[in-house]
């Protein structure tokens, strides 16, 4: 996997420091690193940082003492990062430091679809695009050669279409760099008070005038023309990938220069000139920010400032084949556009702890106000219990607005149940806590603990207390943290104890509309059913549905397990055998006692 | 050079990735270069997956609509949503009790067998046998062993060989 060999590549290129958050498309490649390292027995400090801003910083001081080090992230996790990231390009990386950030055209599993290579040229720091996982890996030594050289940070950005590719790749033995932790103190440099950042920032403009130069990184011709058709393709990433596999099914390989970028920031000064100079036709096909075509400065490129390549969405084999075909006038395809099927839409998993949260929540406040965030529990929404997903964190500090703005208007205010998960509770939710009961929001907040990160594959969570190598790290447990953001009504219980939630949250109701009312925070506390280990210790039972059934659909609408199916032709809800695993949640859930459960053995 | 594209649909948590990478890993194994591309994040929670397997020499991990040589479909529910990738002439080997020769009821074989998590194993196995992908059944139960974490070596192998034998076609 692109990923994989990423974290191979940082193995073998003597990196000394690997610190994440988890996120698709990028959560393997901390785990890559973790195996890599392990087989190999190279010695590395590896971390599943709180979020990406905090693991930049760690990686970055990693650097000023001389050793190479490497923060991954995905495309949205460079925002969080983006304060150190900026400065970081002023400053320098003595030591060598890979940004890898992983972006997601698409997005397949991600809230914007933004250019990271477009982030690399408003930092001002240089930015490899590889196309394919071999060449993923291939960059690493190469970016971390060319941070040294320039003492700046560099950044990798693969795409969903590299991480999540697998290719057969080549390993060699790691590097040991036997480099010792040598900080030099320069107050001007690693301070930098603002007398001294025009200085920094003329030094940072000078090293990217420097690598526009570098013949090294001028772009290569992979297919010449052979006619004297003055036109040309230039691409970037994955694009370029589909691209030599369609010119070569059309028979057109060789009828085009093909140019292929891998560093497209700061794009080679030569090579926008001899562009100027020798084509009249230009097509750029790169993802997702038209990055190379702007820094192409000419009116002659068919691209997405022309409006011929769309502005959104993952630039697919099919959207480039239509467009390659365009361009060389090679005719259209024989099939018309295909409607993309929509496919079965997710939904969180048979007996997963959410399902039961959101149903007692949702039922418990049929008028509510719903805020959520991301993770597996945003799925929430297919059981009408989440109303908004922004960013990570963001659903404490909405739900407080919320309050703020309904507040305003009169005494009564609708109940605003925010949902959490806790990783992205540690990741961004403990300033939104501590803000919302400073300034006097009056919400509940629901912590749904299933204590693991679920959605990226079920890393764990700084409660659990198992660092990313596995060996047994300090347990920070979530109800201190809630205590200590000053709140006062705090309960915990297992959300698969429906009633219980539903007291729980009542009395939480109770208490915000109370004089001395505040945030009032739940702990839903029960392991993720994907956790092998915790879903043994579970009792299973087994589940039926008896004639009774009314066919109302509650139980498939309202409650929305996959376990449950509904079977138009019996106009009844039967149980899904593939898929229940015993939970008997559901049980509660019938109007009419139609679903039973017997057994429950673990 | 041996060349071809695979592709494997289903929903989320229904053996797509092991099967791909199984693909892959037999593709190794023959020496041939392998690409591979994965759906993973949201849409595995039970969601509408695909992922492609080109065996042969490729640049891009993608397979394109109309140019897939086989498909592997592991619910009949997403057969509509991606039978388009196929060529006019490529194989669709899906898991329902009733379809055409290359259907084969592989959730009722697994279910026989104990466990409903070999479904892919019992389809991919059928595949084989008729000779639908780039690898002979040795080739594969070898990677099959490999990678399938000790607790369900057996019973893994047992329901691909299983899928070698079946007859297909209406029950």
């Amino acid at each position: 996997m692109g990923n994989e060999a990423l974290g191979r590549g940082l193995v073998e290129a003597g990196c000394t420091l690997a610190a994440s958050y988890p996120g698709t498309p990028a959560s393997e490649i901390l785990e890559s690193v973790v195996r890599h390292a392990r087989e190999t027995d190279t010695d590395m400090h590896i971390e599943w940082s709180l979020n990406e801003k905090v693991a930049y910083e760690v990686a970055l001081a990693h650097s000023y003492t001389g050793k190479r080090s490497v923060v991954a992230m995905k495309q949205v996790g460079l925002n969080v990062a983006s304060d150190p990231f900026m400065r970081s390009a002023y400053l320098g990386a003595p030591g060598g430091m890979v940004v890898i950030v992983a972006d997601d055209p698409g997005p397949h599993s991600s809230q914007t679809e933004q250019d990271s290579r477009l982030f690399a040229l408003f930092a001002r720091v240089p930015v490899f695009d590889p196309a394919t996982p071999a060449e993923a890996k291939g960059m690493i030594e190469p970016a971390f050669d060319l941070s040294e050289e320039f003492e700046i940070p560099v950044m990798v950005r693969p795409t969903t279409r590299v991480c999540h590719a697998r290719q057969n790749v080549a390993c060699e033995t790691p590097r040991s760099l036997g480099r010792r932790a040598n900080f030099e103190k320069d107050t001007g440099r690693w301070v930098a008070t603002p007398r001294f950042l025009t200085r920094l920032h003329g030094t940072l403009n000078e090293k990217i005038a420097t690598i526009a130069r570098d013949r090294r990184f001028y772009p290569h011709l992979m297919s010449r023309g052979n006619d004297n058709r003055r036109c040309c393709i230039i691409a970037s990433g994955v694009a370029c990938a589909h691209t030599c596999d369609i010119l070569r099914d059309l028979g057109v390989w060789d009828s085009v220069d093909l140019y292929k970028v891998d560093l497209p920031f700061p794009l080679n000064e030569d090579f926008i000139a001899d562009v100027q100079n020798r084509y009249e036709d230009i097509l750029v096909l790169e993802e997702t920010y038209p990055t190379v075509e702007m820094q192409l400065l000419s009116q002659r490129v068919t691209g997405r400032r022309s409006g011929n390549v769309p502005g959104e969405g993952e630039l697919t084999p099919d959207i480039v084949e239509g467009l390659l075909r365009d361009f060389l006038d090679v005719g259209a395809a024989e099939q018309g556009a295909v409607a993309e099927p929509l496919g079965v839409p997710p939904t969180l998993c048979a007996g997963c702890p959410h399902r039961a949260a959101f149903y007692t929540i949702k039922n418990t406040f049929p008028q509510g106000i719903f805020p959520s965030d991301i993770g597996c529990y945003t799925l929430g929404m297919n059981l009408g219990a989440v109303d908004t997903c922004h960013c990570m964190g963001a659903c404490i500090s909405q739900g407080a607005g919320f309050y703020h703005a309904y507040a305003a208007d009169g005494d009564d205010f609708p109940t605003v149940v925010v949902t959490i998960g806790d990783s992205t509770f540690f990741h961004a939710g403990i300033p939104a806590l501590a803000n919302a009961v400073f300034n006097g929001a009056r919400i509940i907040v629901v912590i749904l603990d299933n204590a693991t990160t679920a959605m990226t594959g079920n890393q764990p969570t700084p409660a659990v207390g198992i660092r990313a190598d596995g060996a047994e790290g300090q347990s920070i447990p979530i109800p201190g943290l809630v205590t200590a953001c000053g709140v006062s009504f705090l309960r915990e219980c297992d959300p698969y104890e429906m009633n219980t939630l539903a007291g729980h949250l009542r009395d939480a109701d109770r208490y915000i509309r109370s004089d001395e009312g505040g945030v009032a925070v739940i702990i839903a506390e029960h392991p993720c059913i994907m956790d092998r280990t915790a879903r043994d210790k579970q009792r299973v039972f087994t589940v039926a549905i008896s004639d009774d059934c009314t066919g109302c659909r509650l139980c498939v609408e309202e409650f929305e397990c996959p376990g449950l199916v509904y079977s138009d032709e019996e106009e009844r809800a039967f149980i899904d055998d593939t898929v229940c695993i015993g939970c008997g949640l559901c049980e509660a859930v019938c109007p009419v006692g139609a679903i039973t459960i017997t057994g429950g053995g673990r | 050079m041996m060349k071809q594209q695979i592709v494997i649909s289903g929903l989320g948590g229904q053996g797509v990735l092991f099967t791909t990478r199984l693909l892959a890993e037999a593709g190794v194994a023959m020496g041939a270069d392998v690409l591979t591309s994965e759906t993973h994040g949201m849409a595995m929670r039970g969601g509408t997956v695909m992922s492609h397997v080109k065996i042969g020499g490729f640049w891009s991990p993608l397979i394109r609509r109309g140019m897939a040589d086989t498909g592997l479909f592991l619910a009949a529910a997403t057969v509509s949503s991606h039978m388009n990738f196929l060529k006019e002439e490529g194989y669709a080997v899906i898991n329902s009790p009733n379809g055409g020769d290359l259907s084969v009821d592989a959730t009722a074989i697994a279910r026989d067998m104990g466990s409903f998590l070999v479904t892919n194993l019992v389809l991919l196995g059928f595949a084989v046998q008729k000779g639908t992908l780039f690898c002979p059944g040795d080739v594969m139960r070898d990677v099959i062993t490999a990678l399938s974490p000790p607790r369900y070596r057996s019973v893994n192998t047992a329901a691909f060989d299983r899928g070698l034998t079946i007859t297909g076609g209406p029950l």
